[in-house]
């Protein structure tokens, strides 16, 4: 019930939100320069680099104009930031001196691709510097919406006491006119010893309470909507919405083995190291209660052990116990990276919209029925991946278009032992 | 072809009454059934049934659904780089305990050991591995492992012990301290030692193994000048004879000699030739009962047979026989003797004798034989020794002389443990007390390791660096694969810091010695770090091509050993008595691992129990009839031993093949409790029986006065052979090497005939249900058995379990049938009585393409897959377990009980044995495969074909975007079989080796087992051929003898 923020104009922003994402990850297609700056910047530099703040590596609004050699000299340095430090090159080595680490190379970058970037960064800066941060409230798009069906309830309510005042006026008026006429009536039964209304009321209870209970058994041990408290106030929100850090920077797992993994907190360190305050929007948890950013990345600094004044470990650390919000039962076999690398399944399309929640909350039931249904109309990648070549007869069948897809079913993919062994 | 009979026990045999009755019921007791005259007088009638149902229904519903857990999630803090959750590690390393070898691979998930497969690249296994060897990942979480130092069996801290014991050492008479191993086959461990020795000059180090191999250390020493045992080479003997030598079981390296063996015995059948293979022996052994020719003989005829072979072999080839020996008296012994010399002639140079009798004598007398057949330099290597044992017994004797004088100030035990296989070990204990320092690095507190001062207990291999050197210029190398557990340390370390060196830290010192011994002969041409680090990758570093065997000059005398053999046991009683190995126990020293006790025995299928093993023909003699002891009850009765002075009492099992003058109990039982909960107490310890030869100077592992005499008593023994029974129907298909050369049609004649019958779509006749007939668009799985190399070891078994989480249940549900192994191998005797022949067949699920166990299940808990598997899903099984009545295989298991603690509800943890509660141990269960299911009572479950790892293969496939290759999915069964008897691919993939074998390479030999009943199995077994001639390979039924 607490989803219900969700609803509401928010909703507006989700989906271009999405399709952003679904742009990130295929940066082989086409689109505007600047759009493909945004997706070149947010799959190689967003993990590192922010537009107007320092992080693990300098803000990089206006640094074409600070660097010794401008945009040639940036190119050099993406391709190769070693030689430059080897070469002496003071700016560099100031850099080197300030954030105590050395940019990885990007070689695969083109000098076309640099330019995207560093264009889509000067937009973005000179967009932001015009609004100032102030102006944007977050909480702001949290619903105020009037949510009609309390009146409607309380409408249907008064009208069927109506009804049954009126029937009952009628029922007495008919009464009365009887009696007038010297009929003889036997005494009214009252309602509740009528056997016509206790049957009725019975069969309603009976399918209402079965419904229920039916419903409640078929749901047993699933926690759709489970939202729980977590030890530190993590917000997807802000790290993939907001600073768009790729899915895979923390959950690396999902590309590797059975589990995507909860990132560990040297993980979190890469960035927090140096990012030690929150700036951005106003947070609440979903009791509307405001959260400070600041406290809970210094949590995260108490549980590793860092002193961010000295910026350094000065204790031993502790491991962070996450709530577990989605389970599966043990005789389920289920594997991230079949999914997200083999079926290139968006996270999104189980996970929901994590870009827009802080907390998290699981989106789907997790029924055996939801994994079926999707594995019944989902594609595979059947020309696209070569091990699907020793399917002939599927092929053929292509070929000759009697199909036109092949689904994961019909690659086996409802076999019980799939899943369960 | 004529169709033989082949039977498990006499039961079956015979068919007793007791036998029918027991095959005639699918479960071993009657089902809790009650069949009431009217339903009211009912002990449960339906009312009451209806209220426990809505009882347990309210229960199940208030348990499960009142709050769910809250689970949490807790990453690394610094994750290690190498470990990504959820996806294995495999580090090579090696198995390397008490001198067994074999190189392996341990599987980690998570950072904790789960299953360990051999290591292909060794040219040395190929491979394989042992029951033993798949078995010890579960000892490295046994409860009773030692986890602190102790000093008199309180705890301390290893400062603590390190100066008391420097103090002690310094403080004994110089040259008055013994280190007493087991073999040693680490060069770094015995550098180890050197420094140790050089350290306090005058210590001594005594090399003891408790089933030794002295007799031939002497013996080589004196013939060919060496105190070592040459390299074999089986693969290249043509004929091959045994005098008492279990080499595909128990004898020095079971798993080097099974894969060298299984080369010759593999049949190639456009041009079919193989090995053939003469065993002479006292009882029954693996290694017997996959021979050619087989001869049983009493243990004190060893030296007379071993003559006989010799002057058979001079005869043939025009040499100068020996005098000595009794003549052998049995015509059937004495005309096999010379078939077996006949043979071995027939083949100069390919030809081999190895014998497992530890007297220096016969062990002349067999290098003589050798060296008449040329075998040295052929099948005889001395260019690379092997390292497998050491031990001398007149050093352990001259050992026990000197503690009893006083001469033996400290002791340093490591691995060994003597006072309880020490043929008199009560008189090593007594000793024990006067050595003023004891000290044990063994892992428990096994027998001495109590009586010792001081415990410094060594880690678990698996935890452990170390090396191997299983022959002279082989290498391999121990890694760990997790941390130490426990407070335990290195014996190097612990050597080393004794010792004041400098180097204590043992991965350093390895690597020293490494980089000064054996880098600058291996690794030409590249830098020390890379060459180490490829090592250790590979895990073995060999010679680049092997190098070519040579002989050793031969300076023996074999007129000599024979004329002291002459006077050899005059005094022979009625009955002798061997003592042997069992093949997962061995001298007893894994007894505590739950896994090999209840892995029943390949020959005898016996679980949990040492007993007296003896033929039909003396079971009759010493008052009862053969069935009467074979009987389905497995209350067998109990007779008493004695030799000299001491008796025992154990057990009575009849087995077929053992001399009927014989008795035969294995070593490896009766561990004190103290081992652990597991070995505790189970079975009775046979090692007192042992003697000391003196004229050999070695160990005799039999008797040769022995009275057998039954008592009224009755004993409990876990036999398996009865359970799951085919009934007689006609399951093994076998033919001599020499028929089939003439025709090798015949084998599946019956089969074609019928199928003839229904031309050639029967597939579609075959099943009631005409729309179910699948299609396997992407891949179809299949296996492929063959018989011929199979050599029914059971490290398939153990594999198996260790891979799929299959429950132990304990020695009294065994008994019950309740047995959970997924893979059984079905031991079939046939023929003769005396020295019957004995075929192995590894039964697993056949995943059926038309099963029967399918149609049955009520709520379609059992299925098919589009690749061909047959599924069983446990969280749909309602435990109705039509299935398993209806499986012609007998392959399905059911959980009679929670054997695992997987039930909701904790009270239904079956506890009863000391082994189900070590089980369910916290420490226990680490072993457990996380990708497999653990079931929970009342679910059927089988072979999965291993799923997991099939999928696995899969998504490797899928993810680099290419069609699955050959080889790649593996199931654990195939990867553990030493002789690479399991086969296993896509036959949708008509290049894959399965598909071909059906196809192209073994087209006549290979059929599905019961074909009839058109259950299309996609399992083939290759028909299994001997090389005997036809005469002897018919032979007729045995006459009943009752």
């Amino acid at each position: 019930m607490n989803r219900n923020y969700l609803k509401g104009p928010k909703k507006i922003f989700f989906f271009p939100i999405l399709a952003l994402l679904f742009l990130c990850s295929s940066p082989k297609d086409s689109f505007a320069d600047s759009d493909k700056g945004k997706v070149i910047f947010a799959a190689n530099c967003a993990s590192c680099h922010r537009i107007m703040v320092d992080a693990t590596g300098p803000s990089l609004f206006g640094k074409e104009n600070e660097t010794p050699g401008g945009r040639k000299w940036i190119y050099n340095w993406v391709h190769n930031p070693q030689a430059i430090l080897q070469s002496g090159d003071k700016y560099a080595l100031g850099l080197q001196a300030k954030f105590s680490i050395v940019m990885p190379s990007f070689p695969q970058l083109t000098d076309q691709d640099i330019n995207d970037v560093l264009d889509y960064v000067k937009a973005a800066g000179e967009l932001a510097q015009k609004s100032t941060p102030a102006n944007q409230p977050a909480g702001a798009t949290q619903s105020t919406g009037s949510d009609n069906s309390l009146l409607y309830g309380l409408l249907t309510l008064v009208l069927a006491i109506m009804a049954l005042i009126l029937m009952q006026i009628n029922s007495n008026l008919s009464r009365l006119a009887s009696e007038k006429q010297g009929e003889t009536i036997p005494e009214p039964i009252p309602f509740y010893r009528n056997k016509g209304y206790i049957a009725i009321v019975s069969v309603l209870l009976f399918l209402v309470a079965g419904y229920f209970l039916t419903d409640a058994a078929v749901h047993l041990g699933r926690q759709q909507n489970y939202e729980p408290t977590q030890p530190i106030f993590f917000s997807h929100h802000i790290h993939a919405g907001i600073n768009q850090i790729n899915c895979l920077y923390c959950h690396a797992g999902a590309e590797k083995s059975k589990q995507a993994m909860i990132p560990s907190p040297n993980i979190c360190m890469n960035c927090h190291k140096s990012i030690d305050g929150y700036r951005g929007p106003t947070l609440t948890d979903y009791n509307g209660k405001n959260i400070d950013g600041t406290t809970e990345i210094h949590k995260l600094y108490d549980y590793i052990g860092w002193d961010f004044l000295k910026k350094k470990y000065t204790r031993p650390g502790r491991p962070i116990a996450w709530v577990k919000i989605h389970n599966l039962p043990d005789f389920v076999y289920f594997n991230h990276s079949q999914h997200v690398v083999v079926g290139k399944v968006q996270c999104q399309t189980c996970h929901g919209p994590i870009t827009d929640e802080n907390q998290v909350y699981q989106y789907a039931n997790l029924s055996m029925g939801w994994c079926i249904n999707c594995h019944r109309t989902t594609r595979v990648q059947f020309t696209e991946n070569n091990y699907y070549s020793i399917f002939t007869k599927f092929h053929q069948e292509l070929k000759a278009g009697s199909i036109d897809s092949v689904t994961v079913e019909m690659a086996g993919g409802t076999d019980c032992q799939r899943c369960h062994y | 072809m004529k169709q033989k009979k082949y039977w498990k026990g006499f039961e079956e045999l015979y068919s007793t009454p007791g036998h029918q009755k027991a095959v005639g019921n699918e479960f071993s007791e009657p089902l809790p059934f009650d069949e009431p005259e009217s339903l009211l007088s009912a002990k449960s009638p339906r009312r009451d049934f209806l209220k426990y149902l809505g009882f347990s229904l309210g229960a199940a519903t208030l348990a499960a659904g009142c709050e769910i857990k809250v689970r949490k999630t807790i990453p690394y803090l610094v994750k290690p780089e190498e470990i990504t959750p959820s996806v294995p590690n495999y580090y090579a390393s090696t198995y390397a305990v008490d001198g067994d070898y074999c190189p392996i691979l341990i599987k980690t998930r998570d950072g904790r050991p789960i299953k360990i497969e051999g290591n292909t690249m060794s040219s040395v296994t190929g491979g394989g591995t042992s029951a033993r060897v798949q078995g010890s990942v579960i000892s490295l979480y046994d409860t009773a492992r030692l986890r602190y130092p102790t000093i008199n069996g309180e705890e301390t801290t290893w400062e603590m012990l390190d100066h008391r014991v420097i103090a002690d050492l310094g403080s004994v008479a110089a040259g008055s301290i013994v280190l007493l191993t087991t073999s040693v086959v680490s060069p770094s461990v015995s550098q180890a030692i050197a420094d140790f020795l050089k350290a306090y000059p005058g210590a001594r180090h005594i090399t003891y193994d408790a089933v030794s191999y002295s007799g031939m250390l002497t013996a080589n020493k004196a013939d060919y000048g060496q105190q070592a045992i040459p390299s074999y080479h089986f693969e290249n003997a043509r004929c091959l004879v045994g005098l008492g030598c279990d080499f595909l079981g128990t004898w020095l390296s079971p798993v080097e000699f099974a894969s060298q063996y299984a080369k010759l015995r593999r049949i190639n059948e456009d041009n079919p030739e193989m090995s053939q293979h003469f065993q002479f022996e006292s009882h029954l052994s693996l290694t017997g009962s996959n021979a050619d020719y087989r001869f049983p003989h009493k243990p004190s005829e060893t030296a007379s047979v071993a003559i006989a072979l010799y002057n058979g072999v001079a005869s043939q080839l025009g040499k100068p026989a020996l005098q000595g020996g009794t003549p052998i008296s049995d015509a059937g012994l004495s005309a096999g003797i010379t078939k077996a010399a006949k043979a071995l002639a027939g083949a100069p140079g390919a030809s081999l004798v190895v014998s497992g009798s530890n007297n220096r004598f016969i062990q002349t007398l067999v290098n003589g034989i050798n060296e008449m057949l040329g075998s040295g330099g052929k099948t005889m290597d001395w260019t690379s020794p092997l390292n497998y044992r050491q031990g001398i017994d007149q050093d352990m004797q001259q050992l026990i002389s000197d503690m009893e004088a006083g001469n033996v100030g400290a002791l340093l035990v490591y691995n060994a443990n003597p006072v309880y296989d020490y043929y008199d070990g009560r008189k090593f204990a007594q000793n024990i007390a006067r050595v003023r320092m004891a000290l044990s690095f063994n892992e428990r507190r096994d027998e001495t390791t109590v009586l010792c001062k001081y415990a410094a207990p060594d880690h678990h291999y698996l935890e452990s660096w170390g090396d191997a050197s299983p022959r002279k210029g082989y290498f391999s190398l121990q890694q760990p694969g997790i941390a130490p557990l426990f407070k335990t340390r290195a014996f190097i370390e612990s050597l080393l810091l004794w010792s004041k060196a400098t180097l204590t830290d043992p991965l350093t010192y390895i690597q020293k010695y490494w980089k000064d011994n054996i880098f600058p002969v291996y690794g030409s041409g590249t830098d020390w770090q890379t060459w180490w680090d490829q090592s250790l990758q590979n895990g073995v570093v060999e010679p680049a091509s092997p190098p070519a065997p040579t002989a050793a000059p031969f300076t023996g005398n074999p007129a000599g050993a024979a004329s002291s053999l002459g006077g050899e046991h005059p005094a022979t009683g009625p009955l002798e008595m061997v003592l042997y190995e069992k093949v997962a126990i061995g001298s007893g020293k894994h007894a505590n691992n739950p896994w090999l006790q209840e892995m029943p025995d390949p020959i005898s299928k016996c679980t949990w129990d040492n007993y007296i093993c003896i033929a039909p023909a003396l079971a009759d003699q010493i008052g009862a009839t053969v069935t009467r002891f074979n009987e389905v009850d497995f209350n067998r009765p109990v007779a008493r031993v004695t030799i000299g002075g001491k008796d025992i009492l154990l057990p009575i099992l009849v087995l077929p093949g053992i001399h009927p003058q014989v008795v035969a109990v294995a070593l490896g039982y009766g561990r004190s409790k103290m081992t652990g909960r597991v070995a505790g107490d189970v079975g009775k310890n046979m090692f007192p029986f042992v003697s000391y030869n003196d004229q050999s100077q070695g160990f005799d592992y039999f008797s040769t006065q022995v009275s057998l005499e039954k008592t009224n008593e009755t004993y409990l023994l876990a036999i398996t052979q009865s359970h799951n029974s085919f009934e007689g129907r006609p399951i093994i298909k076998e033919t001599t090497l020499a028929e089939f050369i003439k025709k090798p049609t015949e084998i599946k004649r019956d089969m074609l005939e019928e199928d003839a019958k229904y031309g050639s779509d029967y597939r579609n006749d075959a099943t009631l249900y005409p729309e179910v007939i699948y299609d396997f668009p992407g891949i179809r799985w299949g296996m492929s058995i063959d018989l011929n190399t199979c050599i029914g070891c059971g490290a398939c078994t153990i594999a198996c379990t260790a891979e799929n989480n299959v429950s132990v249940v304990g020695k009294k549900e065994v008994a019950r049938g309740h047995e959970m192994q997924w893979l059984r191998i079905d031991r079939y005797f046939e023929g003769d009585l005396v020295n019957p022949q004995v075929v192995f067949q590894p039964m697993l699920c056949q995943h059926c393409e038309n099963a029967p166990c399918e149609n049955v299940c009520p709520v379609a808990a059992t299925t098919h897959s589009d690749e061909g598997l047959n599924q069983m899903i446990y969280n749909r099984c309602i435990g109705t377990r039509y299935c398993e009545n209806n499986c012609p295989y007998k392959v399905r298991r059911f959980n009679w009980r929670d054997w695992n603690g997987a039930d909701s509800f904790e009270d239904n943890l079956y506890q009863e044995d000391e082994v189900n509660v070590t089980m369910n141990e916290n420490l226990t269960r680490m072993v457990l495969n996380p990708d497999v299911t653990v079931r929970s009572r009342g679910v059927m479950e089988k072979c999965t074909f291993c799923v997991q790892r099939l999928q696995d293969a899969k998504l490797v496939a899928k993810k680099d975007g290419r069609p699955l290759r050959d080889g790649e999915a593996v199931t654990a069964c195939q990867q553990a079989c030493p002789t690479r008897a399991i086969q296993f691919g896509n036959i949708n993939d008509r290049t894959s080796e399965v598909f071909l074998t059906r196809t192209r390479d073994q087209v006549y030999r290979s059929y599905p087992v019961l074909d009839n009943l058109h259950t299309l199995p996609s399992i083939d077994y290759l028909a299994k051929i001997r090389n005997k001639d036809p005469q002897d390979f018919f032979s007729e039924p045995p006459q009943h003898v009752l």
